[in-house]
């Protein structure tokens, strides 16, 4: 269900303010953050943003392609190497 | 014949079904392009006037996205996705199921044929 367009995208107000005072100062830094549900706005772009993703932070470089997804879409949360035992095909 | 968006309409059926064999076109689309072109949907193909293809053509031509097209589009929507890095970009690459589906078992569709694992059964 998608969310109602009244409220707009859902942003992380401490999150989005680390990041203007970043553009204001246009300077480039790593933000840690854990609001991996946080829309991606256009201000973000050029900004890379540490992701959490319940165990390390996942370094997430914003391109203009990736406005509009949530930030946890770019930290996976699960690690799957494959079943022991299973050859290549 | 009828030949529209570069597909041949089966000649028997009614304009209104026939439509949908084109792709990016099922029945609800079909009935609203008909009422646009002014083209009854009860005729079959194979009755219908060159002047009443042609104005199908004009209505499809302006406003829909269909067949090559429109599955160029679909492919670049993913292939965005897969660039991007993101989630669902990351499934399509793997051929799982893209919408948090269960794939303990089913997901049939997307991971294809059953490959056997050894050892999977219980003691």
């Amino acid at each position: 269900m998608a969310r109602s367009v009244k409220k707009g995208p859902y942003l992380d107000p401490k999150l989005v303010s680390k990041i203007e005072a970043l553009n204001n100062t246009r300077s480039k830094k790593v933000i840690k953050t854990w609001a991996r549900r946080c829309t991606i706005p256009p201000e973000f772009v050029g900004h890379t943003v540490a992701v959490h993703n319940g165990n390390k932070f996942i370094p997430v470089f914003i391109t203009e392609n990736m406005v509009g997804h949530k930030l946890g879409e770019f930290s996976p949360t699960r690690t799957y190497r494959g079943h022991s035992g299973r050859k290549e095909r | 014949m009828a030949r529209i968006a570069g597909v041949d309409l089966p000649k028997e059926k009614r304009i209104e079904a026939a439509l949908t064999y084109i792709f990016g076109i099922g029945f609800y689309r079909s009935r609203k392009i008909l009422e646009k072109a002014g083209v009854s949907p009860d005729i079959r193909v194979k009755a219908l006037a060159d002047a009443d293809v042609a104005k199908i053509r004009s209505v499809l031509d302006s406003d829909y996205k269909v067949e090559g097209s429109l599955r160029a589009e679909v492919t670049m929507n993913i292939k965005r996705l897969m660039d991007v890095g993101c989630y669902r970009g990351l499934r399509h690459r793997r051929g799982l199921p893209v919408n948090g589906q269960r794939t303990r078992t089913n997901a049939r569709t997307r991971k294809g044929r059953k490959k056997t694992v050894a050892g999977k059964r219980k003691k």
